[in-house]
């Protein structure tokens, strides 16, 4: 049985009271769905995560100049719901 | 013919024949847009005055004499998950409804330098999740073909826009069929490209590992123009590759596979019989059609579904009420991400997320996503073996034409069940068209291959190994030419 509450708690998301029986059921459908993968035989398959076979791109450890543009910066900034001077204003993390 | 219902072909020639202006063209597709979007309601925004000075500055560079590109000067609708600089960017979401573009995305300058006029925002599956485009947080779409339908998803906005006439091409994603199957329902064709071929710069990431953008268009020549605008290696995208393409097909020695797996129960007979009857015809030129198999392709939607929202769940996690969009006012922090996500999100958005933070959670992780990554080498390892037989794979894009609008929006597994055939090539990175190849009327069990009278289309996919575009381009181009000669 899957913990909606749990979950949704460690996805930052809330519920509503009668939407965790609505999801519960919905999830559990869903994983019934995905449970087929267990009849799959994946021995000696290694995993994979990028398709293409890119490993580890990396780049000069410099800014891109496109984020030193002060009218972009200005632009992402004024998208903030609360900002103080050039900052992203955000409430107490540690209590 | 009125203007708004050119191929980016025809409009190009009649633009550097002087027999219209790209101002005109432009109008044009904006007056339809008054005669139909109303109904249709493919659009979430309308740049009509950005589109128009673009018109203008192409139409003096134009007459001035410079050499332009093949899309200078065409109108083109860009999904609402592609950022446009300076227009609001929703991805059909609550959560970012006054969301304004900063930047433009790779695929957007690139476009803009070879001189399309942007002409609007389409509506779309709440961040691409849906294949309906019903799951939307502002309208639903209409499928032109039938308004009683959906254009399918989540590019259902593109598709529907390019269908009726009321753009000359359009951009849409496709993480899992997001491009093809409502390229489909539409009647439009549709291209997801290699992965890595085109930039997702400036694309809000939905599943990073399946992600491409790519053309919706009224042609396979148009898909064509519009693809080659739009690849390349991009240092703001590090999973984006330099291109090594294939060579185009020679139609006389090509071999078509047809996996068996693909032509089983669940597919709607009228579109067997619709796309066997057009694979057939590439025998006419001497292509040799053999049946393959794909033997994890049973295991291909089960894989996507943990695959994906587990990438989800890590994405969207950027959404969290403090950089941007809608943020609820609560005592501490833990408080304002609870709100701002549960009001802003919708359901199938919250679903994709609580599955993939189940599926990556402690004690979950190895039974879950590291299984569905070891069959997804499986399933790439199916696809490498049957491109060693054959040049390409033919399918049907999706199991049936385009469903009634509601008719699968309560139940989740039977939407995912839509795109049952096109999840397989994003797991593989593989590059699929969807283009037209008959009409069904359903329920009367009569297809009517060609045909273009009425009754919903039925579209044909066109597979190929990764940066075999140039090869897939070729034999679409060649099917088209005998399907608009059934036509016409």
């Amino acid at each position: 049985m899957i913990d909606v509450k749990h979950i949704a708690k460690l996805a930052r998301l809330g519920l509503g009271k009668d939407e965790e029986k609505k999801f519960e059921k919905e999830l559990e459908a869903i994983l019934d769905f995905v449970e087929k993968l267990n009849e799959a035989k994946t021995e000696g398959a290694e995993p994979t995560a990028q398709i293409t076979g890119a490993i580890n791109v990396s780049r000069e450890d410099k800014t891109e100049p496109l984020w030193e543009n002060p009218e972009i910066k200005k632009d992402i900034l004024a998208n903030a719901p609360a900002k103080e001077g050039k900052f992203f204003r955000v409430k107490r993390v540690l209590e | 013919m009125s203007l708004n219902k050119l191929t980016i072909t025809k409009a190009a020639d009649g633009l550097r024949k002087k027999q219209f202006s790209s101002l005109e063209l432009t109008e044009a597709v904006f007056s339809q847009i008054k005669k139909t979007d109303e109904e249709i309601g493919a659009f979430l925004l309308l740049a009509e005055e950005e589109a128009q000075n673009q018109a203008k500055e192409i139409d003096k560079k134009l007459a001035r004499g410079e050499k332009l590109g093949g899309i200078a000067g065409i109108p083109a609708a860009i999904k609402d998950n592609i950022l446009v600089k300076g227009l609001k960017c929703t991805a059909g979401s609550k959560i970012l409804e006054n969301y304004l573009a900063p930047y433009d995305a790779t695929v957007v300058s690139k476009l803009k330098e070879a001189g399309a006029v942007i002409i609007g925002k389409t509506n779309m599956d709440e961040f691409a999740m849906g294949s309906s485009t019903e799951n939307s947080a502002f309208k639903k779409t209409k499928n032109p073909q039938d308004l009683s339908c959906v254009p399918g998803g989540s590019s259902g906005g593109s598709a529907a826009a390019v269908a009726a006439n009321e753009t000359i091409f359009a951009l849409g994603s496709d993480t899992g069929g997001s491009i093809r199957q409502p390229a489909a329902f539409c009647g439009v064709v549709g291209l997801k490209p290699t992965y890595g071929a085109v930039s997702r710069f400036g694309l809000m990431a939905m599943a990073s590992s399946l992600d491409q953008i790519g053309p919706l268009t009224k042609s396979v020549e148009d898909s064509q123009i519009v693809f080659d605008a739009i690849y390349g290696k991009d240092r703001l995208d590090s999973t984006s590759v330099a291109s090594k393409f294939q060579n185009p097909a020679d139609i006389g020695n090509l071999r078509i596979g047809l996996p068996k797996e693909y032509f089983a129960q669940g597919l709607e007979p009228e579109v067997e019989k619709s796309v066997r009857s057009a694979i057939e015809k590439f025998s006419d030129s001497g292509a040799k059609i053999k049946e393959i198999s794909l033997p994890f392709s049973e295991y291909a939607l089960a894989c996507y579904y943990i695959i994906m929202p587990s990438e989800v769940s890590a994405n969207l996690a950027r959404y969290d009420g403090i950089k941007y969009g809608l943020s609820k006012e609560r005592d501490n922090l833990l408080n304002v991400y609870l709100a701002s996500r549960q009001e802003g999100f919708g359901d199938e958005v919250r679903r994709r997320v609580m599955l993939g933070t189940y599926t990556l959670s402690a004690g979950y992780y190895d039974a879950y996503y590291l299984k569905a990554q070891k069959v997804r080498t499986l399933i790439k390892r199916d696809f490498e073996k049957a491109f060693r037989e054959v040049d390409l794979i033919m399918t049907p894009t999706s199991p049936t034409p385009a469903f009634k609008l509601g008719e699968k929006i309560e139940d989740p597994i039977k939407m995912y069940l839509s795109d049952i055939y096109t999840v397989p090539m994003n797991l593989a990175g593989l590059p699929a068209l969807s283009l037209p190849c008959g009409r069904a009327v359903r329920g009367s069990g009569s297809a009517e291959p060609g045909g273009s009278s009425g009754g919903l289309p039925i579209s044909l996919q066109i597979i190929g190994p990764q940066w075999s575009e140039p090869k897939i381009f070729s034999a679409a181009l060649y099917f088209e030419k005998k399907f608009n000669g059934l036509t016409s």
